[in-house]
């Protein structure tokens, strides 16, 4: 037996066919013991330690973090005997082994015990089959391969388990073109549909018509009778097209170099299940407004100075966020749910306010619950607590679960303003933009104008039209923004 | 009542838990969390050192097996495994509870049960590994084979208990048989746990329903499932419930062996809450990150069964550390045992899933069997 064993991605779940290595525990050099765990693994079901099958040496772990690994991939090779002295660099790339008890879901026989070709069959490579490879250059994937059947004529009476599509009659192989067998053999290998129904199937048969190379042109794509006739009067000669001249001769690429295929899985997943429920279900309305935010930038630098904010940070979102609640206070029914079943709409009188956040996994939407009832200082650690909660990817489903109204701030981003999609089961989303001095027409005392540098930036609100109208949406819009242009208007309206 | 003073009633009313019954007054115990030897009016037990031994032991062992298993999931050495990680007490104290001739009837995560019915722990593991569907003999250890259908059990069971009554088997408090019917909360939803309720109840069946209520069923919490706590329901059907320490492995076995003793001398049923903690995933395809606080693991790592047990046997002075040392390296050599011999378990033979789909072979079965043979036959390399 060899000192090197590989340990290969089993399925940590049921049916799983890959995991997301999140983090190795372990570096090649470390010894490990047994069950020591040593990686973490995300699959489509749950994150997991996975515990070592083995005592020894790192020897060489193949994956590193990040990587999406096929089930059955090797990930890491331990040496077992470390005190056995170097390895002899040839005879251990002759010798990696996998071990013939570890790293399947199913158990193989030794090789050389033919006994079992169940494990063959359902998509093992046969013991004999293995390649001994270079050390550190292993396979990077064991691909699943069915065992060829015997072509040494064992006759069996047994029915073949793929049907095999019967040649097309030679009488009337003429009528239809080299491509169309191509077409009409992967056609039925593959078992692609053709719709048509029986009298015609049968009038194609007779006619000795292929129907996969037939146009269809009855209802929903199907073959008419006339179809068939019409492939059955064609000229062999006219379904050869000339090949057309290529304009530029491409090379071939291997799409697999040029193209990044990222399967679309957790909270991506997530994110775009809610997008399409909210954007094809939700008429929305996007409204902008401009303001000039400097009276609230400078309230933000007095603020912070105060010692009812020590500890916490005063930011532009902070008071974006007190500002909205305000005018939610005066326009209660954007905080509202359309309840397509119950045809009613909700209207809440508290705000779980949400927040889109940017996280390592992708979009998530906490929310601040009963938002409204909370003090400043409050709100400021609420915020402050729910960035870093999602940063940590430690976001609970109950802080994403029942928010009212969202802000989304893309500012962070350097980017101006968006046009933001609704959060299931909310009805309006405000969009805050990057803050920048601009030159500002400033209205004096006086009457006079003058062109100012000030702190501008733009709002924008994409609101539900089935249940708010433009009224309701610009009110709510416009006195967000007098809040921001003068914070004193809170105190007017408090 | 011990329980209203006792730490774990404090602990669940000051801790918040995301559990929707806390265990309350009603609670019986007999160990406290810290470890400490309480009395109950009507539960009272008096047991040797050797058998308070006995009990650690099998809790110790029944955990290395659990650990073992779930290490081997992990390693890709079985489908799937249901650990049983916080319910040792429960199941230890209930199986130590039976007599030889008592029958159990399981569900999938009664690892502890079955160490202690003398089930060789490997014979679990075959069939989570998928190379047998359960290799144990049920009529010689009187523990059924697995049932991974969620509450029917109890039906099997409520139906061999009418079956005890009719052979008379009941009456002597000696040899009187009777069953008992392992379920969770989750189940305690299903309508065959409901029937199973009324048969027995009807029939006054010699059958003890014991309810491992760890609080969750899968994501669902139990304030999903029932309105009260669980053991009142046993109320409306016309039998007595009660609600034991499932972390408490004396109370476990004390509150079962009463119940079952019940059963066997006519008095009918009694439905056993044994209110307990899941403290790993629902399977080892779960993921409890997903849907329950750390808080809430947290607060039920302080009431662990072993740990009480461990505190107690040291506090009475019982044992000294050769015993626990004695036990953690019989436990080590348990775990080695069964990593080798899973690792060693064959394939079975494809042909052999036609072996026991019926007591007697049929010609339909033969038929087939004989043209699967045939096709295995036809790869490459095969022997013809």
């Amino acid at each position: 037996m060899s000192r090197l064993k590989q340990f290969k991605l089993p399925d940590l779940g049921e049916g799983l066919t890959e995991g997301e290595i999140l983090q190795w525990m372990v570096k090649v050099g470390d010894e490990v013991k047994l069950n020591q765990p040593i990686v973490e693994v995300e699959t489509a079901k749950a994150a997991v330690e996975v515990p070592s099958p083995y005592a020894g040496v790192v020897h060489e772990i193949h994956h590193e973090a990040g990587a999406t690994v096929d089930v059955g991939s090797p990930i890491i090779t331990f040496d077992t005997e470390p005190g056995a002295g170097p390895l002899d660099p040839v005879a251990s790339a002759s010798a990696v082994s996998e071990h013939p008890e570890i790293g399947d879901m199913v158990p193989k026989p030794p090789a050389g015990d033919e006994s079992g070709p169940l494990g063959a069959l359902i998509g093992e490579v046969g013991p004999s089959g293995r390649t001994a490879t270079l050390v550190g250059y292993g396979p990077k994937s064991v691909t699943a391969k069915r065992r060829a059947r015997s072509d040494s004529g064992h006759a069996t009476p047994v029915t073949p388990p793929v049907p095999v599509a019967p040649p097309p009659p030679p009488a009337t192989a003429a009528r239809v073109s080299a491509a169309a067998v191509g077409q009409s053999a992967a056609a039925s290998a593959g078992a692609v549909t053709v719709l048509a129904k029986p009298p015609v199937r049968k009038l194609a048969k007779d006619l000795g018509v292929d129907l996969a190379a037939v146009v269809a042109t009855g209802p929903n794509g199907s073959i008419t009778r006339g179809d068939v006739e019409n492939a059955a009067s064609q000229p062999a000669a006219y379904s050869e097209p000339a090949a057309a001249a290529p304009l530029r001769s491409v090379p071939d690429y291997d799409p697999a170099t040029r193209e990044q295929r990222i399967p679309i899985k957790g909270v991506k997943k997530m994110m775009a299940a809610a997008m399409v429920d909210s954007a094809f279900s939700a008429p929305h309305v996007t409204e902008f407004i401009t303001l000039d935010m400097t009276p609230t930038m400078e309230l933000r630098t007095k603020l912070q100075g105060l010692p009812e904010f020590a500890g916490v940070k005063v930011t532009p979102l902070l008071l974006v966020a007190k500002a909205l609640l305000l005018a939610v206070k005066r326009n209660p029914e954007i905080n509202a749910t359309w309840d397509e079943a119950a045809q009613e709409i909700v209207v809440k009188s508290y705000v779980n306010l949400g927040i889109a956040a940017a996280t390592p996994r992708g979009l998530i939407v906490p929310n601040i619950k009963d938002a409204e009832q909370l003090s400043l200082p409050e709100l400021a650690a609420a915020l402050q607590q729910l960035t870093a909660t999602a940063r940590e990817g430690k976001t609970q489903p109950a802080d994403m679960a029942r928010g009212t109204i969202t802000i989304t701030n893309v500012g962070v981003f350097g980017v101006d303003t968006g046009t933001p999609i609704i959060n299931p089961g909310e009805s309006a989303i405000l969009c805050f933009g990057a803050v920048r001095p601009t030159p500002w027409v400033v209205d004096a005392i006086d009457g006079s104008q003058s062109i100012v540098i000030r702190q501008v930036t733009q709002l924008a609100l994409s609101f539900d039209h089935r249940n708010i109208d433009g009224q309701l949406g610009s009110q709510f819009l416009s006195d967000v923004a007098r809040v921001l242009s003068d914070p004193a208007t809170a105190l007017a309206w408090t | 009542m011990p329980a209203k003073d006792s730490p774990l009633a404090t602990a669940t009313e000051t801790t918040p838990v995301a559990t929707s019954s806390t265990a309350g007054p009603e609670l019986v115990q007999l160990l406290t969390p810290e470890g400490e030897r309480v009395s109950h009016p009507d539960y009272d037990i008096d047991l040797t050192d050797e058998e308070y031994r006995g009990f650690y032991r099998d809790l110790v062992l029944t955990r290395r097996i659990d650990v073992e298993a779930t290490a081997l999931q992990r390693q890709g050495e079985l489908g799937i495994w249901a650990a049983l990680l916080g319910q040792e007490a429960a199941q230890v104290g209930s199986g130590r509870a039976l007599r030889p001739q008592d029958f159990a009837f399981p569900t999938y995560r009664e690892h502890g049960v079955a160490w202690v019915r003398g089930v060789d722990p490997l014979r679990l593991l075959g069939l989570f590994r998928g190379v047998d569907n359960g290799g144990w003999d049920p009529i010689a250890t009187r523990f059924q084979l697995y049932t991974i259908v969620i509450g029917s059990q109890t039906l099997h069971a409520t139906g061999y208990a009418m079956g005890i009554n009719k052979d008379g088997a009941v009456g002597d408090a000696e040899t009187g048989e009777a069953t008992i019917a392992y379920f969770g909360d989750g189940a305690s939803s299903q309508g065959d746990v409901n029937e199973a309720f009324v048969w027995a109840s009807v029939y006054n069946a010699p059958i003890v329903f014991f309810c491992q209520n760890n609080q969750w069923g899968i994501s669902t919490p139990t304030a999903n499932q029932t309105r009260i706590p669980l053991y009142q329901r046993a109320r409306g059907f016309g039998f007595p419930g009660v609600r034991v320490d499932g972390n408490d492995v004396l109370a476990s076995y004390a509150v079962t062996r009463k119940a079952l003793d019940d059963a066997r001398t006519g008095q009918g049923p009694t439905l056993v809450e044994a209110f307990t903690y899941r403290m790993g995933a629902h399977t080892t395809s779960d993921d409890p990150t997903r849907y329950r606080l750390a808080s809430e693991l947290e607060a039920w790592k302080l009431k662990d069964p072993l740990e009480r047990m461990k505190a107690f046997l040291y506090k009475q002075q019982i044992v000294d550390n050769t015993f626990f040392e004695s036990v953690e390296a019989d436990a080590d050599e348990l775990a080695a045992r069964i990593r080798k011999g899973c690792l060693e378990m064959p394939d079975p033979d494809p042909l052999s899933m036609f072996d026991s789909v019926y007591a007697e072979q049929t010609p339909l079965l033969a038929q087939e069997r004989e043209e699967f043979g045939r096709y295995l036959a036809g790869f490459q390399g095969a022997h013809a």
